[in-house]
């Protein structure tokens, strides 16, 4: 179409598998929306399917469990789920987030015993960095992991866990030295129904309904010494490996939402009529959608260019900071631009754009705020 | 300053790089004060520019070029760009004028005046614009009339860039005034010829080293063969073809100058003392300067792929509009922004941000506004 510029990222075999994810969302996930939304998380059996139909951890070799695929199969997924609103599934978190660091730093006996599992959803993955005094500043966590004989002893809260509520396990991030700052920082796998460890509330959100964030708590739970994740004193470091790409796939997410948002809009306004024309012909919203068009644009070929570089393996940390700076801030401006074409409707719940709303507020603040982003790329001025 | 390595230019066009910024460096960065106290650039330098080899480069061997693609137009205006010297109106001539008279002249037209414009024997101009017509190219009320072997030719023209120094002027006119676009046309005005007069070395906010210039045709006899194309009212039409490569070069030079000023103020701002420490280390220099490259590098990612296509010939129109109205848009805040962490030291001629801060302001303006950008980007919703 004139004014669109063609993407060259993809491949036939990738527009194919879009096809399927696509009828996938149609079919197993919009129509549950609403009662998810009101439950306040997914079902298990939407899990389950998802495992089914091969878009849970595609990205993960094949011995446990994926489809040893490239990481435009994990950003098809991504913006599939986007285009169609639904915030609800954290299985980008659980595949594309939780499952690498399983793969990089796990044992064999570690993969063999998550890895296939997640990939059927069967069990579900999740991360706990947050707490309620440490969000960005990971340094200054304060959950402890004290070595006691073969155990670790955990003790500390976390909060804002996607996945929380609905999680079979955590990679949990603890101090094993809290007298070290990132240096102390180590990673372990505890299942939930350890004995200490429980889940506090679904939080209760502006957007992500369907979403269940939670609460964790850990009270003496002792996990074994081998559920440590790579190596002790080390994960601060391996939460910084992936971190272009965990970021990337909230710019992927911003860009596909913002695009969908867009395209939501436009059909409105050719549509809807006021003073006897569609608002569609007033000067204001052409120039206003033109303006969001071009926006949109520009963060799309910026981020397909990230994600070349990403399958390459060759996007630095700032550059990724970057692309999840930019997209997300994008998006939250054209869905506020977009919303307003929409009038009293736009602040409907049924309206997708008001759910949109709702939901992209978040994406400048998880995966590292807007504000740390810029302190990343101010370090490479 | 690190940024997303560009994928467009071959190891040839890095060289030729080197060589125009030698040439920029040593003839033109040198003088460009005098010549903004001129009001114009001397012919000698255009000379040199085309001994260099870099005037009309992408026109073919046979007429004077040296046949390379529009990569290397790209690279003589980054370059530019970069040195903020807004002077030559070198792409003007090279890239908009010359393609004129090789895609529409007769062979006859072409080995007259394209051999001596790559010399830079004859400086080009093309004259749209007239006291009451901008945009809308349909309102020219410059008449071409027929009277036996020659066009009779009346009106006014303004704002023409090469103005002063120009030998040829690709004059549109109403050939048949009583039509609207249908009665355009282009011919071929020389200096000298009896009627034809150059008015005012008109005065500007900025861009003090253009000749920007009104001109005045008073029954003018022009012979028919001067016309550009094989028959009348063709001149509208003609206009179109290229408008997205002469788009795109406003977008590339925006995004060449914005990422010059960021430097400059990256250097600045870690010299500049305030309150016991650099202006850099302020949290506010370090998060707008950070915002600053992320927006620069995303729309840097973008018009490269405009590039990429735009020598493929698949640029669209509406494409071209993006990257016209958004890198002018772009460069604009980015001197402002840059501009406010000069301090009092911005406002001063002799400083670099200032004289693009003022040159910046006609890139929202010329090649069509951004309104009207806007207009044609809204087609395509």
């Amino acid at each position: 179409m004139n004014g669109t510029i063609p993407r060259t990222i993809f491949k036939a075999e990738h527009d194919e598998f879009r096809s399927h994810v696509r009828r996938f969302y149609e079919r197993e996930i919009t129509p549950h929306r609403e009662e998810w939304e009101a439950a306040g998380q997914i079902s298990r059996e939407a899990w389950a399917k998802a495992g089914e139909a091969g878009f849970l951890c595609a990205t993960m070799p094949e011995e446990y469990g994926g489809a040893g695929v490239d990481r435009l199969y994990s950003a098809v997924l991504i913006e599939e789920q986007a285009r169609t609103f639904n915030s609800g599934p954290g299985f980008s978190l659980h595949s594309d987030i939780v499952a690498p660091y399983i793969l990089n730093y796990g044992t064999e006996a570690q993969k063999q015993k998550y890895l296939p599992r997640m990939a059927k959803g069967e069990i579900i993955g999740c991360i706990a960095m947050t707490e309620p005094g440490a969000g960005s500043d990971l340094q200054g966590v304060k959950t402890t992991a004290i070595k006691q004989g073969d155990h670790f002893l955990i003790n500390g809260q976390k909060t804002f866990i996607t996945n929380g509520y609905m999680s079979d396990f955590v990679v949990l991030v603890a101090k094993t030295d809290p007298t070290a700052g990132a240096k102390g920082i180590s990673l372990i796998l505890v299942d939930t129904g350890t004995e200490g460890y429980q889940k506090g509330k679904k939080l209760k959100k502006i957007g992500m309904h369907a979403q269940d964030t939670a609460e964790l708590f850990f009270d003496n739970v002792r996990v074994p010494r081998e559920n440590l994740l790579g190596e002790e004193g080390k994960g601060f470091i391996q939460l910084m490996k992936e971190l272009a790409w965990e970021r990337m796939q909230i710019a992927i997410r911003n860009v596909e939402m913002a695009d969908s948002v867009l395209s939501h809009t436009v059909d409105y306004v050719k549509e809807r009529k006021a003073f006897k024309q569609s608002i569609m012909d007033f000067q204001n919203t052409k120039f206003r959608l033109a303006e969001v068009k071009t926006e949109i644009q520009v963060a799309r070929v910026f981020v397909d260019r990230c994600i070349e570089a990403v399958v390459k393996r060759e996007l630095d940390p700032a550059t990724g900071a970057m692309a999840k700076l930019y997209a997300s801030e994008m998006s939250n401006r054209v869905v506020d631009t977009c919303l307003q074409f929409f009038g009293g409707w736009g602040y409907m719940w049924e309206f997708p754009i008001a759910r949109a709303y709702a939901d992209a507020r978040v994406q400048r603040i998880f995966g590292g705020t807007s504000e740390v982003m810029k302190e990343i790329v101010a370090r490479t001025l | 300053m690190t940024w997303l390595p560009r994928t467009v230019f071959t190891a040839e066009h890095d060289l030729f790089r080197a060589e125009v910024r030698k040439f920029y460096e040593r003839e033109i960065v040198p003088h460009h004060a005098q010549w903004e106290k001129d009001g114009v650039v001397p012919r000698s330098a255009w000379k040199k520019a085309g001994d260099a080899g870099f005037l009309c480069a992408t026109m073919p061997e046979e007429y004077g070029g040296a046949g390379v693609d529009r990569l290397y137009s790209a690279i003589l205006m980054e370059e530019q760009a970069r040195a903020n010297t807004s002077g030559p109106g070198w792409s003007l001539h090279s890239d908009i004028v010359a393609p004129y008279i090789l895609n529409y002249g007769t062979e006859e037209q072409k080995k007259k005046y394209l051999p001596a414009m790559a010399k830079g024997d004859v400086i080009g101009a093309i004259a749209m614009t007239e006291p009451g017509t901008g945009s809308d190219l349909q309102g020219v009320r410059t008449t071409a009339i027929r009277d036996g072997d020659h066009y009779v030719i009346n009106g006014q023209k303004t704002f023409i860039t090469n103005g002063q120094n120009a030998d040829l002027v690709i004059l549109v006119t109403k050939t048949d005034p009583k039509q609207g676009a249908k009665g355009i046309s282009l011919i071929l005005v020389e200096a000298g010829m009896p009627g034809f007069t150059k008015g005012r070395n008109l005065e500007k906010l900025g861009m003090h080293a253009q000749d920007t210039s009104e001109l005045f045709f008073s029954d003018v006899r022009v012979p028919v063969s001067n016309l550009l194309g094989d028959k009348e009212g063709q001149g509208f039409y003609q206009l179109m073809k290229e408008l997205a490569w002469e788009r795109l070069q406003v977008a590339i030079s925006a995004i060449a100058n914005a990422e010059a000023a960021l430097q400059w103020t990256v250097d600045y701002t870690k010299e500049r003392k305030a309150f016991g420490q650099p202006i850099a280390d302020f949290q506010n220099t370090r998060f707008k300067l950070a915002d600053l490259k992320t927006q620069i590098q995303a729309a840097r990612a973008f018009v490269d792929r405009c590039l990429e296509l735009v020598v493929k010939g698949e640029l669209d129109a509406a494409s071209g509009a993006m990257a016209k109205y958004w890198c002018s848009d772009l460069q604009n805040s980015v001197l402002n922004e840059c501009l406010q962490l000069h301090g009092g030291y911005g406002f001063m001629w002799e400083y670099p941000i200032t004289r693009a801060y003022a040159d910046a302001r006609v890139q929202k303006i010329y090649a069509g506004t951004n309104e009207i950008m806007k207009e044609l980007i809204s087609r395509t919703l």
